[in-house]
């Protein structure tokens, strides 16, 4: 298997750095002063030059935020957050579009490097006149560059399709419609207090709409990066697929490592009409902080998906490795009569990590079907618990939900723990759940070694045997980032 | 003089419920090159911890003696390096491995140990190829190499799959531990010429088994009687049969 190959040469590389990725772009900034008030608001608003509408919407979002509390249901802790000591906006420095590769800032140029993106996407990325001409690759990429999208690629051959796929505030501007039709359609900002938070401050994120009857021409990602000190991350991503229509959507990131805890609190919006189907994929490896937990990214995130049209499917994966602390829920209302509702997640603790993550599958319509495959792996002295909702709405005639929830224990210092919370209100509706603990046993272990396999290689194998059911949902190159990410995250886990 | 298996007063135990339990109590033996023998014993002889010693499985706290393969100090190697140099144990309970597909396994550890004798990995076209001789050779369908490592396996698939493993990784010397245990008769003459065709001046093997019957396939140069962690009688493949009709009191009795 090459990947357990790739998988050595990761870990090796990691063995001489802690954490590769964990570095820091030194990119000039425009940083908007510490605190969060109605000016800060404003200061955003007019930095991404917002029509009046955007404005009014973000000052109610934040005078709801002001009355709300900070959740603490979830199973994880973590000392105070204050939300007065960190910057809300941070943005590169905008320069006329460089020549060539030579023309790039280098520093930006060596990030990229780092994270292993082609040179030809590099150019794009950078924004290099021309270099959109000689596509190649079948993927597009808007880099999320510490809040700013710094450029957006494939654009044309997108538009040809009618795809709309741009930074959230190019759409405000262009597309003021579309956004003011869904924007907090699917995630109201009064939801919970980390939406609201990110209603009021968000500074960019993705927007997409494919409009009827249009199959999406490529697998759109998005990098995220977190680079700048003490500045908070709130990305806020709409996607709208209308009748008919498909689309996949890659989010992955790493980040820089960093001594200072960073609140991450994104908003992913998704509107699927009939016939309509999203693949939601993500690789998080976020910093997740020293040996001892310290210094790692907060990840609290919304994510939800809306089925509103008949036969509509919305699909999440997840593969979450980083972050100190997870708690995220990506979900799924079934309006829509024979909508489909999936979520395929791998979360992997090690040292001190928390994760508290889960989904909500919310049936209102009949003929609605959900699917439910988490697996959680514990290592160190983390924690993570699976939380999952299944609701089956009074008009949810034979609806169905399959949930298997697995977890795997490495070492007798960590958690696991599971959080099914079932509502049936329907007499139709079938709802079965599977639930199992596993060690990885010494006897396997063993017999994997005098097959000629090293230990780490060994546990490589088990692990990503454990979450093949999910990773196989993955699209092709994420999965085989994400079988990487796996075993470099349980390095050291073992003996 | 023989320099490839040497065991010499090898005494090992294993850690039960917090109370040392000695189980082999000075086992010597010598495997020349190019000799099959076989250990035949009563159930708790030792025969099983001697496999497991000897492939490096870390529960067992070998207290005393020494085991040389090729020269090297065979205890003081991990068992990937063991099986790197050659050893390899068919397993008496093959383990489950769920999700992990045989054909990957298969292939991660033969180009594994191709990596550590510095052979070049096989790539998946040849990979493919040698497999697909040797399912055919041990009549198992390839519908085996698809399916996760040993789950759902009938005991006979199990071994077929051991042994299979074994041909793919091509050892120097196997240890067979009770291979023959819950094959039908069929099943039995396949996996025994699956380890007689690899017979010749570069194997050796060690044949654990409770039968007589395996023997008859797979025919010993020399068979040893294991009873209490010791070996009580050493022989030609005539012992085998003697045992088979008379049980292993009289052996016990002049041990004694």
């Amino acid at each position: 298997m090459p990947a357990v190959t790739e998988t050595r040469e990761t870990v090796e590389k990691l063995a001489k750095s802690s954490y590769e990725w964990g570095f820091e772009t030194d990119i000039e900034m425009d940083i908007a002063p510490k605190g969060l008030n109605e000016d800060t608001v404003r200061l955003i608003s007019e930095h991404k030059r917002e029509p009046e509408w955007m404005l009014e919407w973000r000052l109610k979002a934040f005078r709801m935020w002001l009355e709300m509390k900070e959740p603490e249901w979830a199973k994880v802790s973590h000392p105070p957050i204050d939300y007065q000591d960190a910057h809300y906006f941070a943005q590169p420095k905008k320069k006329p579009g460089p020549k060539s590769l030579d023309e790039v800032d280098p520093e930006l140029l060596k990030t990229y490097a780092k994270l292993g993106i082609p040179l030809h996407e590099q150019a794009l990325l950078a924004g290099v006149e021309g270099a959109e001409d000689q596509k190649r690759l079948p993927v597009a990429v808007d880099a999320v560059f510490d809040s700013v999208s710094v450029a957006t690629t494939f654009r044309k051959t997108l538009e040809e399709a009618g795809v709309i796929f741009c930074p959230i505030s190019d759409a405000i501007r262009e597309h003021p419609d579309l956004v003011k039709q869904y924007l907090g359609s699917v995630v109201p900002a009064a939801d919970n207090f980390f939406a609201a938070l990110n209603s009021a401050v968000f500074t960019d994120g993705s927007f997409v709409f494919v409009p009827k009857g249009v199959r999406c021409p490529m697998e759109l990602s998005t990098y995220f990066r977190i680079n700048a000190r003490n500045t908070g991350q709130f990305e806020r991503t709409l996607i709208i697929v209308e009748d008919g229509a498909s689309v996949s959507y890659l989010e992955g990131c790493t980040a820089p490592q960093r001594d200072e805890n960073q609140l991450h609190a994104a908003v992913v919006e998704l509107i699927a009409m009939d016939d309509a189907s999203i693949k939601y994929s993500t690789v998080q490896n976020w910093y997740p902080g020293d040996d001892e937990g310290r210094g790692g990214i907060y990840n609290f995130v919304t994510k939800r998906g809306a089925c509103r049209g008949a036969r509509s499917k919305i699909s999440w994966t997840q593969v979450e490795t980083g972050s100190a602390i997870t708690w995220k829920y990506p979900s799924c209302v079934l309006a829509g009569e024979g909508s489909v509702g999936e979520f395929y997640s791998v979360a992997v603790t090690n040292n001190h990590q928390q994760a508290d993550t889960g989904t909500k599958m919310i049936h209102l319509a009949p003929n609605t079907r959900s699917t439910i495959i988490a697996k959680t792996i514990s290592a160190g002295r983390s924690d993570s618990t699976y939380r999952g909702l299944v609701r089956m709405q009074p008009k949810a005639r034979n609806a169905r939900n399959f949930t298997q929830c697995d977890s795997l224990l490495i070492g007798d210092q960590c958690g696991a723990h599971t959080v099914p919370y079932i509502e049936s209100r329907n007499m139709t509706a079938r709802i079965e759940h599977e639930a199992t603990t596993s060690k990885i046993s010494e006897d396997q272990l063993f017999y994997c070694r005098s097959r000629g396999l090293s230990e780490e290689d060994a546990v490589g194998l088990i692990v990503n045997g454990f979450c093949r059911e999910v990773l196989k949902e993955l699209p092709m190159e994420f999965a085989v980032e994400a079988q990487k990410l796996l075993q470099v995250s349980l390095e050291g886990s073992v003996g | 003089m023989n320099d490839f298996l040497k065991i010499q007063g090898l005494e090992a135990r294993i850690d039960a419920d917090g109370t040392p339990k000695e189980i082999l109590k000075g086992i010597d033996l010598e495997i020349p090159k190019g000799e099959i023998h076989a250990i035949m014993g009563p159930n708790g002889s030792g025969k099983s911890t001697l496999s497991y010693v000897l492939s490096g499985r870390d529960d067992y706290e070998v207290t005393g003696g020494s085991a040389t393969f090729k020269g090297q100090d065979l205890l003081a190697l991990d068992p990937e390096e063991r099986a790197a140099l050659g050893v390899f144990l068919a397993f008496q309970s093959p383990v489950e491995l769920p999700g992990v597909n045989n054909a990957n396994f298969l292939r991660t550890a033969v180009n594994a140990v191709r990596r550590a004798r510095g052979e070049d990995e096989l790539d998946a076209v040849a990979f493919l190829k040698a497999v697909r001789a040797e399912t055919k050779r041990l009549s198992m369908s390839d519908e085996m190499l698809k399916r996760a490592v040993n789950v759902g396996f009938s005991g006979g698939e199990k071994k077929r799959n051991e042994v299979l493993q074994m041909r793919l990784l091509q050892p120097s010397f196997a240890i067979l531990d009770e291979t023959d245990s819950g094959l039908d008769i069929d099943a039995l003459r396949i996996v025994a010429d699956g380890v007689n065709s690899l017979r010749g001046p570069d194997f050796s093997a060690l044949v654990i088994t409770h039968h007589q019957r395996l023997l008859d396939y797979i025919v010993p140069d020399r068979v040893h009687v294991m009873a209490k962690g010791k070996i009580i009688f050493s022989g030609g493949p005539e012992v085998a049969k003697t045992l088979e009709k008379q049980g292993y009191t009289q052996f016990l009795e002049a041990a004694a």
